[in-house]
């Protein structure tokens, strides 16, 4: 069929079964954008700026799983959505992203409005293209949704000339892809499995970490049977909560730097960590010398350059974990259980000793509070989403997950401002749930003209502003660290935010006690309007535990003794 | 000790013939840290592949990261890390006339070299060996005054 290269941009993505676009329009786009406006094979959200565009196609696709979308023009369009690329890149998550770019023969002359997107985005996406011609576009598109979604997942450019837009040639869809560069590994070594398998029987003390690796092969289920199976203690990392589910009595909690107690001292002590979808980052392990040193590691990766990049690894294994763990589950029939239950005992005990506690107060929300206490309101039903700081951490280790991918961050990167553009996004994909949005006061202003955006179309998520009147994170550090200079944290001015709210279109609620909150909270699930819930929290409170910058897991600031048993949460 | 240790290695890189490929090579290079000691690059006779050499030093770890890094760039084919290999380098050297003909002809045949040009003003020999014998080649070179020194970078073929 004869159509213009516009025309086959939108073709390709109806035809991955792409429901929603977010974008913006602009000069060397506009060839199609005005397909956009012709077709009605998907839906397209128009977000107030580009960088919200690209973290909303993030949380569409966290939330589903599938490859997100996101079309921006030339210029300072495709340079807007590059923090959108690297968050994504970070956390391995498959978008593609359609930027206009000037007209073939003016590429290379300083044109209005060009940049060189292929050679910015390069070390912030999985691959890119620039398009040549009209003839190889089919392909191009077809092949950037395969690299997107395959193997380790990841954002990927496709930057288009505008001629090439205009153009009119033949489109064929391709119906699958031949990279002869390109082959990811799915399967695991059988050899190393069956190593693998014989360490974990032979252990005393062996540890699950499980990472967002397996969120991303949709693996939940089957680690669930391997935990279940096996009846080894879980530990998860940010990216992984909701894997092993909150209720689940093998998980103990998220390890790192504001990991609980029992999990961090699990991972010092244990013998054989299972790694599964982690990538030993700085903020998991700490001091590196001091990371599981008593232990052999197994490492399933479906990136081999993630094995052995900052640990030694004994037992390698380059696969998916959907593949691998399918593999393992038969041939631990019979485990003895048993083994594990002195270690499974002690971890207990450590527990018991420090358990993820916050002294509770009448007088102040505290925001640990509030997350738990939004957990106890919606639970299961909400996608929680959230900004980069406090509240991101408190949400990590307070909220009760259930599910996978019912927690959406951006873990890698850490970029503030991506929690509202990407609850739009996963509301989108999920119309049914409710969405809330974890942020402070700081975060939330780094893309709040999406409120625009959500009241135009009117997507109702909630916006949960822990408001301590700080850059809360940062401030923490600078007590902790730097001597309580509070050097540009004191966010003591602020705007109105119910008004700020309303001005857009929007609802705003202030909530100052723990009535207010659930009123507030049970207001904003009837309504149909995006909001702004300003919950003014304690100001001075910190995150615990806390292993320092650098230092050795096991080595924790911890908080404080909750003394009333009635208090404890 | 021996993994921290750095060491000189080289590398060959079949690649997709493709615009932008070599950028991707050079910039996850520089954005990861690592190092490019020399690098050549020159299309494979009747493919769609180029073979890229690239000789860089680093320890174990980061060779291991290097290879593995590279693996995962979309166009590249294959990753070699030479074990066993015949490596060869090219320099070519300008003299002024002044020079002896002779005598720069004679240290040239020393290894493997000749004169390639000769002109009005300058003498032009070239060398191919291994890169540390062009090392000292060069530094033999250095008492004939040299006006003009480029050298070719590393190739290797493996035994």
């Amino acid at each position: 069929m004869q159509m213009s290269g516009a025309q086959m941009v939108c073709e390709a993505i109806t035809a991955e079964g792409v429901t929603t676009v977010f974008g913006y329009p602009g000069g060397a786009i506009m060839h199609v954008y005005d397909e956009v406006y012709k077709q009605n094979g998907f839906k397209h959200i128009l977000n107030r700026h580009e960088q919200a565009s690209v973290h909303a196609a993030d949380g569409y696709a966290r939330a589903t799983g599938d490859v997100g979308v996101a079309m921006v023009t030339s210029g300072p369009g495709f340079t807007n959505a590059v923090t959108g690329l690297a968050t994504a890149y970070m956390d391995s998550i498959p978008l593609v992203v359609i930027s206009g770019q000037v007209p073939s023969q003016l590429i290379g002359t300083d044109g209005f409005q060009e940049i060189d997107a292929v050679g910015i985005s390069r070390p912030c996406t999985k691959h890119n293209f620039l398009v040549r011609s009209l003839e190889e576009l089919p392909r191009v598109l077809k092949e950037a949704f395969y690299i997107a979604r395959s193997g380790r997942p990841g954002p990927v450019l496709v930057d288009i000339p505008k001629d090439i837009t205009v153009d009119i040639g033949e489109f064929v869809y391709p119906d699958s892809v031949d990279i002869p560069t390109y082959k990811p590994t799915y399967k695991g070594n059988k050899r190393q499995i069956e190593k693998a398998v014989e360490a974990i029987k032979k252990a005393k003390k062996p540890l699950l970490y499980l990472g967002g690796g397996i969120v991303l092969s949709n693996a939940s289920d089957l680690v669930r049977a391997l935990a279940k199976k096996t009846q080894i203690p879980a530990v998860e990392t940010l990216m992984a909560r909701g894997v092993l589910g909150a209720k689940n009595p093998l998980l103990l909690g998220m390890l790192g730097m504001h990991g609980n107690y029992s999990s961090n001292m699990a991972m010092s002590e244990t013998d054989l960590v299972i790694s599964l979808g982690a990538r030993f980052d700085d903020r998991v392990t700490g001091k590196l010398s001091e990371f599981a040193k008593y232990a052999d590691i197994i490492h399933v990766d479906i990136d081999a350059a993630n094995i052995g990049k900052l640990v030694d690894v004994d037992y390698p294994i380059v696969g998916d974990i959907t593949e691998v763990v399918e593999a393992m589950l038969p041939q631990l029939d019979g485990i003895d259980t048993d083994r594990f239950e002195a270690w499974r005992n002690i971890l207990a005990r450590y527990d018991e000793l420090h358990p993820q506690s916050y002294v509770d107060s009448d007088e102040v929300i505290k925001p640990q509070w509030a997350i738990e206490r939004i957990g106890e309101l919606i639970g299961e039903d909400a996608i929680i989403t959230s900004d980069v700081g406090q509240h991101q951490m408190w949400a990590a280790q307070h909220y009760p997950f259930d599910r996978p991918r019912q927690w959406i961050n951006s873990g890698g990167l850490g970029t503030m401002g991506f929690g509202f553009p990407a609850a739009l996004g996963a509301k989108m994909a999920f119309p049914d749930k409710t969405v809330i949005n974890i942020t402070g006061d700081g975060s939330i202003l780094m893309n709040m003209q999406e409120l625009v955006t959500a009241a135009e179309y009117k997507i109702p998520v909630i916006n949960l502003i822990l408001n301590n009147h700080f850059l809360g994170m940062v401030r923490q550090w600078q007590t902790f660290f730097y001597e309580k200079r509070y050097a540009e944290t004191d966010l003591s001015f602020q705007p109105n935010w119910k008004a700020l709210a309303e001005a857009c279109g929007g609802i705003g609620y202030d909530v100052t006690t723990k009535d207010e909150f659930d009123a507030a909270v049970k207001d904003a699930i009837a309504q149909d309007k995006v909001c702004f819930m300003n919950v003014i929290v304690n100001r001075f409170e910190d995150v615990l535990p806390m292993v320092p910058s650098g230092g050795a897991l096991f080595n924790m600031m911890l908080p404080q003794k909750v003394e009333e048993p009635k208090e404890t949460k | 000790m021996e993994s921290s240790m750095n060491t000189r290695r080289v590398i060959s890189v079949i690649v997709l013939n493709e615009s932008s490929v070599l950028a991707r090579i050079t910039a996850l290079f520089a954005g990861r840290g690592y190092n490019i000691e020399s690098l050549t690059v020159a299309p494979i006779p009747e493919s769609d592949m180029s073979h890229i050499t690239i000789a860089t030093n680093g320890s174990a770890r980061v060779m291991e990261q290097i290879t593995k890094q590279l693996h995962k760039l979309i166009p590249i084919y294959k990753v070699i890390e030479h074990e066993e290999m015949v490596e060869k380098e090219m320099v070519l050297i300008k003299f002024p006339i002044e020079e002896h003909l002779s005598d720069i002809g004679a240290l040239c045949s020393a290894y493997n070299g000749g004169i390639v040009n000769v002109g009005k003003e300058m003498i032009i020999a070239m060398v191919a060996d291994e890169p540390k014998r062009i090392k000292h080649f060069i530094e033999a070179a250095g008492r004939y005054n040299p006006c003009e020194i480029v050298r070719g970078g590393v190739v290797a073929i493996e035994r």
